[in-house]
């Protein structure tokens, strides 16, 4: 961390590509670019292949002998499993037009980090092996041999790539380096070449129902002290449930909420809406992770991980679920889950028991996004909510990569946002919705040792806050995602110093007025509630 | 480097025919087995490329969402950029093919020296590429008249809107100058822009080389080198009765090399990137609609895992949860 260089610095970024063509231009680790090599417990907890003490700056990785023969049967397999893998092998016209797109790319003008050419380090050895014009015409065709040399280059540009998919939008084909990642790093867990920052994750989750390994009493124990905290606030004692059987609904929220702030604020967010509501819900300490690093290991250690929701929900018997505020949780959520690990038939057709509408979108998967949850409350008026609260906030939208690329949820946070804020203003056109940037953090290279590789690839997103910063006074970037709030508080604190970061349903509850409470000073961070302190001077 | 080989090769594909048909009086093989087996290598591999990506399942329903999703009722969704069903696709996917609709996004990025990014119009790729495409089919379509005995209606409306600006004898079609300019715009761009010239492989540069000199090699034929256009019909009406045979009028040999070079971009483009006129029908993130939350997507290949279960989750933690009063199945 002590080495990062200054914003200045960093912010100085040379597009010029090196002279040599990109094939024969070896890949370099820097440091701060790329985290640390999996730990062999990690990958022992959940069978995965080669666990071993590795550290990937040595040369020697400890392969096992026959890799080359692994990776490339990988790779066969996977042709024939996925259409979009061999469709997008084939069909780049390399018109560049995702080139300019990626954020990886714009922050720091490796070429090797253009969509189109970090497809292509995996593309050319597809040439050599699987197609006759690369077999016969070799180089020219664009063809390559795997060499160790070239696997350390995947291992190095898949690992900076966070599988946001902005560069599929611009491509005339749809062509989404988030699927070609995906599978390059399936790819590479086959020799055990995962980070920890992942392993880790996947493995406590695994065991204990969570990324961060919050054992059940621990769950338990943190949400007291939230509840503290709101009593604090609001003079209320909220008492949520565990584990119950029979509940209506079971709610399943990202860890990160449950640990750190900003995402505690945004959990007590949740607490106090729902006690409002009079919601009969529960928590899981067993399905305690709405988020997926398996994700982004490989297809199957997703699916074994997300099993666990639907489990649960059948286990204690509620008839829907509700899900809390996350990014790639609900890409996975909304297109792999039912696949996965459905038919959810055991379920009902998520209904709301405050306003009775029936979420005929989540009809099959039957699970419900927050923000889609409490934005028919507003609109139904069933919340009392008092907006001038959150007067001392001048709040930005950030659309996190998953939910508006993997989903298309846009209104809905911007319409419950627009009731519970005063003050609320975009950022720049292409820089949002369908083409907003990513956090740079994201599918687990949120370490702390790839601060370099953060910085530099939050940059787009940083230089749109620092926008509307300097121009609106905005002082909060607000968004749906537990990694983001994780993330995006460093990001500010590096390149735009004096905004903050929040979840949504954290301005929800500052907004909502909650039967019986006490007269409120403070939001929920105990920063004094705008007017209060010009009140107390006159008292 | 790249640029230079792939212009040579070319230019060595025209020598080929060249002296084959003008030295070596090798019509018959220049002008009916040539093409027959070049066409028989399009339509062959063609198919082969089509049905070995459809015989690979779509296990994940994964659209590329660049809209707001259908959900609350009150809520106007994008029902081109997100689609929920199937016309929702098929407009998005008239939209992509016949407009470059995501092309027409594009955006460029760029750092200032107050280190602002911006990202400014531009819709040249798009207007080139939508220029290139476009008038590549329109003189598709104007060839007919060479393969119907009678020239249908259409082909010949599509001639005169294509020729109606009424310039020089013959009438220049105004396809053949746009197709030419276009091809030069693309080529220009990936040898000017840094970038474009480091992504860009032999695989980008020979197709467009070779293009323009289909294009070329036809504009001299119909504008300055004249050729026997009865003769020529004859030929191609000949092998489209499949009963080949070499008309009697010679024909000049700027003929072969234009058909010459027709015949190595037929039997070139099944295994190029030129597939993508085929591939982007079948693209995944375009093609599948976002309804993956309604009904389920069936995975041909899904298989049982091992999962982390409740009853060992509790075997691993029960005291620890009774110590804090979390409910158990077993005591
Ligand atoms: S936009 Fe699509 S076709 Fe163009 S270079 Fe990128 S991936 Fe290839
Ligand atoms: S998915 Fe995102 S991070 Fe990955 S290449 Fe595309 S734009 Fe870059």
């Amino acid at each position: 961390m002590a080495k990062l260089p200054k914003p200045e610095e960093l912010s100085k970024i040379d597009y010029t590509p090196p002279k040599t063509s990109w094939m024969d231009t070896p890949v370099v680790f820097k440091e701060g670019m790329f985290c640390h090599g999996s730990k062999p417990k990690s990958l022992d907890i959940v069978g995965f292949p080669n666990p071993r003490d590795w550290r990937p700056a040595d040369a020697d990785w400890k392969l096992p002998e026959n890799w080359k023969e692994i990776l490339l049967e990988g790779i066969a397999e996977r042709l024939e499993k996925y259409r979009s893998f061999r469709l997008f092998m084939d069909i780049c016209v390399r018109c560049g037009a995702c080139a300019d797109k990626c954020h990886f790319f714009i922050g720091t003008g490796d070429p090797k980090n253009m969509p189109v050419l970090r497809a292509e380090l995996i593309r050319s050895v597809y040439r050599k092996e699987f197609t006759l014009a690369g077999k016969i015409f070799g180089k020219m065709a664009g063809a390559r041999e795997l060499t160790l040399d070239v696997l350390k280059e995947w291992w190095y540009y898949f690992f900076q790539c966070t599988e946001c998919r902005r560069c599929s939008v611009f491509c005339p084909y749809g062509i989404d380096q988030a699927e070609i990642t995906i599978i390059g790093r399936e790819l590479l867990n086959l020799l055990g070449l995962n980070i920890e920052w992942i392993a880790g994750p996947v493995s406590n989750c695994y065991m204990k129902g969570n990324h961060l390994g919050l054992e059940p009493h621990t769950i338990v124990g943190n949400l007291e002290y939230m509840l503290d905290d709101i009593e604090t606030v609001t003079g209320k004692r909220i008492k949520p449930t565990f584990n119950r059987k029979g509940a209506e609904i079971l709610f399943v929220t990202p860890s990160g909420d449950l640990f750190a702030d900003p995402g505690t604020y945004t959990c007590m967010g949740y607490l106090m809406l729902f006690e409002e509501l009079g919601l009969d819900y529960t928590w899981s300490t067993y399905a305690s992770e709405g988020g997926n690093f398996g994700f982004f290991t490989s297809n199957e250690m997703g699916k074994r991980l997300n099993s666990k929701i639907y489990a649960e929900a059948k286990r204690l018997g509620v008839k829907w679920i509700l899900g809390g505020e996350c990014g790639h949780m609900w890409r996975v959520l909304s297109q792999y889950m039912d696949t996965w690990n459905g038919p959810a038939d055991f379920l009902e057709v998520p209904k709301s028991p405050i306003t009775g509408t029936v979420f005929e979108n989540a009809k099959s998967m039957k699970m419900v996004h927050v923000a889609e949850f409490t934005a028919d409350l507003i609109k139904n008026n069933k919340l009392k909510l008092d907006p001038k609260r959150n007067d001392h906030l001048n709040v930005t939208w950030h659309d996190s990569c998953n939910v508006a690329r993997g989903m298309g949820m846009l209104e809905e946070p911007r319409y419950v946002l627009k009731n519970v804020v005063n003050n609320f203003v975009e950022m720049p056109e292409d820089t949002i919705r369908e083409k907003t940037f990513c956090c740079g953090s994201g599918t687990g290279l949120n370490a702390s040792e790839d601060m370099d590789l953060r910085m530099k690839g939050g940059f787009p997103r940083a230089n749109a806050v620092k926008f509307v910063h300097e121009h609106y006074g905005v002082n909060m970037l607000a968004n749906v995602c537990a990694i983001d709030r994780a993330t995006l508080k460093p990001l500010m604190d590096y390149w735009v110093p004096g905004v903050n970061v929040c979840g949504l349903h954290e301005l929800v509850a500052n907004a909502l007025v909650m039967t019986g409470e006490k007269e409120r000073t403070t939001d929920l961070r105990g920063e004094p509630l705008p007017g209060i302190e010009q009140k107390e001077e006159k008292a | 480097m790249k640029a230079i080989i792939s212009f040579i090769a070319v230019l060595i594909l025209a020598a080929i025919a060249y002296v084959g048909v003008d030295v070596l009086n090798m019509q018959y093989i220049f002008g009916v087995v040539i093409p027959y087996l070049a066409v028989a290598i399009f339509v062959i591999f063609m198919i082969v490329r089509i049905l070995k990506w459809g015989s690979s399942p779509n296990p994940f329903r994964i659209p590329t969402t660049c809209g707001q999703q259908k959900s609350l009722p009150w809520i106007k969704y994008s029902k081109l950029e997100n689609p929920s069903g199937v016309l929702g696709v098929l407009g998005r996917m008239a939209l992509e093919v016949l407009f470059f609709r995501s092309l027409f996004r594009n955006l460029k990025t760029q750092l200032r020296d107050d280190s602002q990014l911006t990202y400014g119009e531009a819709k040249w790729l798009w207007a080139a590429g939508l220029a290139f495409h476009w008038s590549f089919l329109i003189i598709l379509v104007r060839h007919l008249r060479f393969f119907t005995q009678q020239v249908p209606a259409a082909v010949q409306l599509v001639e005169m809107l294509d020729s109606f600006l009424q310039i020089g004898v013959p009438l220049l079609y105004m396809t053949d100058a746009v197709l030419l300019g276009a091809i030069t715009y693309l080529f220009l761009r990936r040898i000017a822009i840094p970038q474009m010239r480091y992504l860009s492989l032999m695989n980008d540069y020979f197709p467009l080389f070779l293009i323009f000199g289909i294009a070329l090699s036809g504009v001299l034929m119909r504008y300055f080198l004249k050729t026997d256009i009865v003769s020529v019909k004859m030929l191609t009406m000949s092998l489209v009765g499949f009963s080949p045979s070499i008309p009697q009028n010679p024909i000049s040999v700027i003929f072969y090399i234009h058909l010459f070079l027709i015949c190595t971009l037929f039997a070139y483009f099944p295994f190029s990137k030129l597939v993508h006129m085929a591939g982007v029908f079948m693209s995944p993130t375009r093609v599948l609609a976002n309804t993956s939350r309604v009904k389920r997507h069936i995975n041909p290949w899904n298989y049982p895992v091992h999962v982390h279960t409740y009853a060992e989750y509790e075997d691993d933690f029960r005291d620890k949860m009774k110590n804090a009063g979390l409910p158990v199945e077993k005591e």
